[in-house]
């Protein structure tokens, strides 16, 4: 498989050469706006009504079910995420009385997306460099043996790295989370060098000829140029990172080292007798998925544009 | 070295065949290392651990086949495919034409960054966010979706509580969270379609539907089996949304081949026959990328 789904600027290069098309007005143009923003708010709804519960309480659910905006409104759920009610306090709104450090998660969440990120992003374009831009002695076998890891599923590494993660003793740490994909990932690898590949080499001979080495250039010359897609693959692997459920899953035990995601699951799992304290959960789950929401608004250009498809001819 | 390279002025040296060699090492070595000791060694390790009885605590010993005979003696494992098979038929199926269709309506309608944004929205946040938010939504009790299908008379549905509709449910949800980074796959793929060739089959008289069939469709087919290899290989490895909302139930109709596995090595400790059901997830997942892509195609392209 040598396709990836992204690329950059994959979507703008032909966005001239369409916008010529002028809009035909008439019944099918409106009534295809009009599947267009059915499909849109189908999209969104979910986000409204997960807002629309967290802000309500529990005990006005059940009467107030079919309200379209938040009964009996108050901050209790968040309330309960951050541990700021006392246990009867909780259990009197229709939670579970334990207490969860969502504060704990969001910290840990943060530090893993981070390592891996930071790491996976600098390791692979060093080696990314190494493989478009230096020559030695068996550069295309090593290559193709990263490109062959691509075809591996990250799934079926899972266990028997949690084999050795727990040899290593990192069980029940973020490092132990963060660790098999902190060096690399075959696809970072992969859409890094293309890039790289794409940096016209008169540049990096014009600086060798100033004097600079060759590990200078890849600092000074290299990583600059690419900073666009440097930046495009470091907030996809960010997001894929926070979101990750599976592998922090198996590595974490107790609130040392437990993910937002992670964290989530244990909340769900504490279920008061009544009955899901659901205003509660929302707000978990709100506050689980707010940092890649703003992520996102901050940054939906880039990452819109680089869904694509590059390596098909 | 350096002064060398300046004087010819070229990257590549002929007569040092070792080249960049030493800094080549040095920046290699990380990725290196994650790629022997979290990838490769990981995989070879994972399939001789099949052929073990490895129970975390002690030595795995070497048993043979024994794990794999037992799994094809093994009923669960068999409703675990077979729930599996459904849950990515329905899931690709509604997906794939969905993805379709929005990215089809945004190529006629509109190039917005925005529009595309709030399609993409569902894919930015978790699993796990999306498991909770819709079994939210499709509680029996206190469900908005319950709710509405109350006002239009149907009783409420137990979707994520009942044999029947527990794999839909979860295929649906899914569904939500992907269809828009589908589309934009898909949507990027249109872009390589000429307007040109609409053109003509406007000067022809061709109607939308049917250059939506005779001109979209089959160019497109190279990038739709693209996405469909893809989309069906992350299809396959759904775990996240099963293990939060019914965690296998109810009896085991959505015991999905992951959850099994998990369940097997993390609830039993049964590590060696975990690999080997790992072993055959992979299998699967090779054989399914070959035939689709002998089947579809995908490697060439009709655009010439």
């Amino acid at each position: 498989m040598t396709t990836t789904p992204i690329t950059e600027d994959s979507v703008n290069e032909t966005e001239t050469g369409n916008s010529s098309r002028k809009p035909r007005p008439g019944w099918g143009r409106i009534a295809a706006w009009a599947v267009m923003i059915i499909i849109m708010i189908a999209t969104l709804f979910p986000f409204y009504w997960m807002l629309r519960t967290a802000l309500s309480s529990n005990n006005a659910l059940y009467s107030g079910a079919s309200s379209w905006l938040p009964v009996d409104a108050n901050l209790g759920g968040f309330a309960r995420v951050f541990g700021m009610q006392t246990g009867e306090e909780a259990i009197a709104a229709g939670g579970a009385g334990q207490p969860v450090n969502f504060w704990r998660y969001l910290l840990n969440s943060v530090i893993v997306a981070t390592l891996v990120t930071v790491g996976q992003v600098f390791f692979s374009a060093c080696a990314a460099y190494a493989f478009s831009r230096l020559k030695w002695p068996g550069r295309n076998t090593v290559y193709g043996l990263f490109l062959a890891g691509l075809m591996v599923p990250t799934i079926f590494t899972f266990l028997p790295n949690f084999v050795l993660i727990k040899e290593l003793g990192l069980i029940d740490t973020v490092f132990g989370i963060a660790l098999p994909t902190m060096l690399m990932t075959p696809f970072a690898v992969f859409f890094l060098r293309q890039f790289f590949m794409n940096i016209p080499l008169e540049l990096e001979e014009a600086a060798l000829l100033d004097g600079s080495g060759k590990l200078g250039n890849f600092f000074r010359l290299i990583l600059p140029m690419a900073s666009a897609p440097i930046a495009t693959i470091s907030l996809l692997t960010y997001i894929g990172a926070w979101n990750d459920y599976f592998w922090p899953l198996m590595v974490s035990y107790s609130d040392n080292s437990r993910v937002l995601t992670v964290g989530l699951g244990v909340f769900r799992s504490q279920a008061p007798q009544m009955g899901p304290d659901w205003s509660g959960l929302m707000a978990a789950t709100l506050v689980a998925a707010l940092p890649m929401l703003i992520l996102f608004a901050l940054s939906a250009k880039r990452i819109v544009n680089s869904i694509g498809f590059s390596g098909i001819k | 070295m350096t002064s060398s390279e300046a004087s010819t002025g070229r990257l590549a040296r002929p007569g040092r065949n070792i080249g960049d060699l030493k800094l080549a090492m040095v920046m290699i070595a990380p990725a290196l290392v994650g790629f022997l000791v979290f990838l490769l060694w990981p995989t070879l390790r994972g399939i001789w651990l099949s052929f073990t009885d490895f129970n975390l605590l002690t030595e795995p010993t070497f048993v043979g086949l024994n794990n794999y005979i037992r799994m094809f003696g093994d009923p669960v494992f068999w409703n675990a495919a077979w729930v599996t098979i459904q849950y990515v038929v329905i899931n690709i199926g509604v997906q794939t034409v969905m993805a379709l269709l929005i990215a089809v309506l945004m190529q006629r309608l509109t190039r917005s960054t925005f529009v595309r944004s709030i399609v993409l929205t569902p894919y930015l946040v978790s699993n796990v966010v999306a498991a909770l938010i819709f079994m939210w939504i499709l509680d029996t009790q206190l469900g908005v979706g319950n709710q509405i299908l109350g006002w239009m008379g149907i009783d409420a549905i137990p979707f994520l509580s009942q044999e029947s509709t527990v794999i839909p449910t979860i295929a649906l949800i899914n569904v939500w969270r992907h269809m828009g980074y589908t589309a934009l796959l898909i949507f990027a793929g249109l872009q390589t379609i000429p307007e040109t060739v609409y053109e003509a089959g406007r000067v022809d008289g061709a109607s939308e539907w049917s250059m939506f069939w005779r001109i979209t469709m089959p160019l497109l087919r190279p990038i739709l089996a693209l996405v469909l290899i893809m989309t069906v290989i992350g299809s396959f490895q759904v775990f996240d949304t099963v293990a939060v909302t019914t965690a296998g139930g109810p009896v085991n109709s959505s015991r999905v081949l992951q959850l099994y596995i998990y369940d097997m090595a993390f609830g039993r400790f049964q590590f060696g026959y975990a690999s080997a059901l790992s072993v055959a997830l992979l299998i699967i997942l090779l054989i399914i990328t070959v035939i689709q892509y002998r089947m579809t195609r995908a490697g060439e392209t009709d655009l010439n």
